[in-house]
């Protein structure tokens, strides 16, 4: 195998499969390839195995069926110890005996680097994540934030070629969080180095990744980079799962390559981008972004289908007013307009019409 | 300010704190004070007064006063003259009369023995003897000239007496007083001592070595399954200790289950069975067993909320599991190792009843001893003496244990 073919198979899922009672398959046939340098995510509700993927990747679960490689190598049966792998653990798991520095230089030590040596790399891991002056406490004297911080260097500091993290930012607060998350970044496109990041928070899976594979029920949903998965959700589960979603069942009345017809179970027609469609008269759910729903005449693209809509709620959220409506019976209909200068103010009780572009609104398999 | 923060009418902080707090601190006293008087009433009384024995025993002076007076006049070495005579068999007599001639004679048996037979003989005849009575006496027993007895007679005419700790240690004191080591072959209670350690410091260690992988195994199983196993440690809790000990007899001795079935299938012969009871193997294989669950309960108690991810995360900066264990699970587990060694050293330390039962003579411990000189000998005062030793040795121990891990590295459960 040559370098650049290694390079974009890094790591490679092969046809993975994992059970632990050998009655349920909880990794069920996964199939993945993650290149050197990428951040990947792997986004998913609690139990849908994405953990055990990971798990999997460091050596602490074993797949039951199919093989998993690393540059190339199949590494199933190397112990974790030798797969030289950087892990950030979701409670940070710092060794609560050892001061920060050693913490820092347990990887090292194992290693059987030199005492000078090691203390440079420490320093050096250190001074990379802000906390130089941190070498002599304990973790227990930290903050979540630093705590987090630190474990980020330990993983980093006997320089891995790639590094998993399992939900590192789940126990901080929402703005250390965002700050966190570009820290996390800015350090992977400067260190060069390949993350396989697993989240359930599908914000910050937006922001970081290069790529994210969004898990359900022991498969990969659908592997996209970010805006893809956003805009094009290849199924109801991503659509659903991603971001805030509208959903309108109907039965599809006609469609093409380009376009479908849709009617909904109130009668009226809307239009629609098939996806998951294959024959006329089929269930389908078509979803819409609340922010790409219109209610001005003049902003509706010519010639579309519009659908009545009684205002029932208008919540003001600083930056943008979210619109819930009633709209073919379902009363979760959402749509989200800019607070930009001369918009139109909607009250509760106002009957409207709406409408979106064909392409933003996706028919998919009626989940 | 110098005198401090005051309340907004100014009246001091400190006192005003104190007298917001009276009442809810009255009210925690007396909720206590069942309690306390409970612990008083039965723990510090009965031991103080029984590690008060050790120092105080009056067998003697309480019933000999014109002896004592005697001694407390002339100092030690002086030969005993007339008046000294006299006195002893004025006070010889009054004590047979009072019928306790025999406490006397045991008091003095403590410290030289085979000398009670003396004193209850003279006070057989203590009314017939005329003067001068120290030819009486020297006729009645010649032993009554012996120099060491005078001076047994002297150190016991006081009440208080250091001579039992001596003992407790195979110390004496010779005929002048000064402390020497007891003869060769009455020193046992060093060698008791050392055994008592020795072996405690051996069970301790068996105890760690087997409770560790068990408190291990039922720290990482799921709790339903933990539970279970957890109940099979607790079993023998539950079952009466006589019980315990008398089914290690079963299984143990010579003609017991193992032997049986070690002859049964051929590994020894039928002479030559082992003789696994009525000596130490007896005590340390039953005592292990015993205090087994007190090393599992506080090592599980430590081990239970040690979150995997602290070796795994050991295990993927690069440390084989013997290097991952050895720098960061045991050291997590530490409090749980002190305490429960703790907890199984000092228990053992104490333990009477099974090495009384199992032991025989080499498997004997202090406690066993004490035992003895509690209920055959019934010298209090010495048993008294060496419990108190034992406890000192304890607290000692305690001590350096705080010193070297630190105490509140302890945890019990």
């Amino acid at each position: 195998m040559n370098a650049s073919t290694a390079d974009a198979a890094f790591v490679e899922f092969d046809r993975v499969q994992k059970s632990y009672d050998g009655e349920t398959l909880v990794v069920k046939d996964l199939n993945l390839t993650i290149a050197k340098g990428e951040f990947l995510t792997m986004l998913g509700p609690s139990g849908s195995g994405k953990t055990t993927c990971l798990m999997m990747l460091a050596g602490f679960e074993t797949a039951t069926h199919g093989e998993i490689k690393l540059a190339g190598r199949p590494i199933n049966q190397v112990p974790p110890h030798k797969r030289g792998i950087g892990m950030v653990f979701q409670n940070y798991a710092l060794f609560p005996h050892m001061s920060v520095g050693e913490n820092l230089a347990f990887p090292l030590e194992v290693r059987g680097m030199g005492k000078s040596e090691r203390e440079a790399k420490v320093a050096r891991a250190l001074d990379m994540v802000q906390m130089g002056a941190f070498a002599n406490r304990r973790p227990a004297q930290l903050s979540g934030g630093q705590q987090q911080r630190i474990a980020l260097a330990r993983a980093l500091v006997f320089d891995p070629e790639l590094v998993l993290m399992d939900e590192p930012l789940g126990a901080l607060d929402k703005q250390l969080r965002e700050h966190m998350q570009f820290e996390i970044k800015a350090l992977h496109d400067r260190l060069g180095i390949t993350v396989v990041y697993v989240t359930h928070d599908q914000g910050e899976a937006l922001t970081m990744s290069d790529r994210i594979a969004v898990f359900n029920d022991g498969r990969i949903q659908q592997l996209a980079p970010p805006a893809e998965l956003y805009e094009r959700p290849r199924n109801s589960f991503v659509a659903q799962f991603i971001g805030e979603n509208n959903k309108l069942p109907g039965i599809i009345e006609e469609f093409d390559d380009k376009k479908a017809l849709v009617r909904l179970a109130t009668g009226e027609l809307i239009d629609a981008t098939p996806v998951n469609i294959r024959a006329k008269g089929q269930q389908t759910l078509v979803s819409i972004r609340p922010e790409r729903v219109e209610f001005k005449p003049e902003m509706m693209p010519p010639g579309i289908h519009r659908i009545g809509a009684d205002v029932l709620e208008v919540v003001y959220m600083g930056d943008i007013f979210r619109t819930r409506m009633r709209v073919a019976g379902s009363e979760d209909f959402v749509m989200k307009c800019r607070n930009t200068i001369g918009q139109r103010k909607l009250t509760p009780g106002e009957r409207i019409e709406i409408a979106w572009h064909a392409e933003d609104a996706r028919a998919l398999d009626p989940m | 300010m110098r005198g401090g923060l005051t309340t907004a009418d100014g009246k001091p902080l400190k006192q005003a704190l104190a007298h917001a707090q009276a009442r809810a601190k009255r009210k925690a006293l007396l909720l206590v004070v069942p309690l306390l008087a409970f612990i008083l009433i039965t723990f510090v009384m009965p031991i103080g007064q029984l590690l008060f024995r050790s120092i105080h025993n009056d067998g003697f002076s309480a019933n000999m006063p014109q002896i004592s007076a005697w001694f407390d006049e002339t100092k030690a070495g002086d030969a005993p003259d007339e008046a000294a005579y006299a006195a002893l068999v004025a006070d010889i007599a009054a004590a047979a009369e009072a019928r306790t001639i025999g406490v006397v004679g045991t008091r003095v048996n403590y410290e030289l023995s085979g000398t009670r037979s003396l004193f209850t003989s003279a006070g057989r005849n203590a009314e017939d003897l005329q003067p001068p009575y120290r030819e009486a006496m020297l006729d009645l027993n010649e032993k009554w000239g012996d120099p060491q007895l005078w001076g047994v007679m002297r150190s016991v005419s006081s009440a208080y007496s250091a001579n039992f700790y001596l003992a407790a240690l195979d110390l004496a004191r010779d005929e002048n007083g000064e402390i020497v080591r007891a003869p060769e072959d009455r020193r046992i209670y060093g060698m008791l001592f050392m055994r008592t350690l020795w072996l405690s410091a051996l069970i301790t260690g068996l105890c760690l070595i087997l409770a560790y992988p068990v408190a291990h195994l039922l720290a990482v199983l799921p709790l339903a399954k933990s539970n279970l196993l957890m109940i099979l440690v607790l079993l023998p809790f539950w079952t009466s200790l006589l019980v315990r000990t008398t089914s290690w007899m079963v299984m143990l001795q010579e003609q017991g289950v193992i032997n049986n079935t070690l002859v049964a299938l051929g590994l020894i012969g039928n002479e030559s069975r082992i003789q696994m009871m009525y000596n130490q193997a007896g005590t340390i294989i039953a005592m292990t067993h015993i205090l087994l669950p007190f090393m599992i309960l506080p090592l599980y108690s430590v081990m239970r909320p040690i979150n995997p991810s602290y070796v795994r995360a050991a295990r993927s900066l690069g440390a084989t599991s013997w290097t991952a264990f050895r720098r960061v699970y045991l050291p997590q587990t530490l409090p749980g190792i002190g305490a429960g060694a703790l907890l199984v050293f000092i228990l053992s330390v104490g333990y009477y009843i099974t090495p009384a039962l199992v032991g025989g003579a080499s498997g004997q411990l202090i406690s066993n001893l004490i035992a003895y000189h509690m209920q055959d000998s019934l010298n209090w005062s010495l048993a008294a003496a060496l419990a108190a030793l034992l406890l000192a040795g304890v607290l000692i121990l305690y001590w350096l244990y705080d010193r070297l891990i630190g105490i509140d590295n302890l945890k019990l459960g």
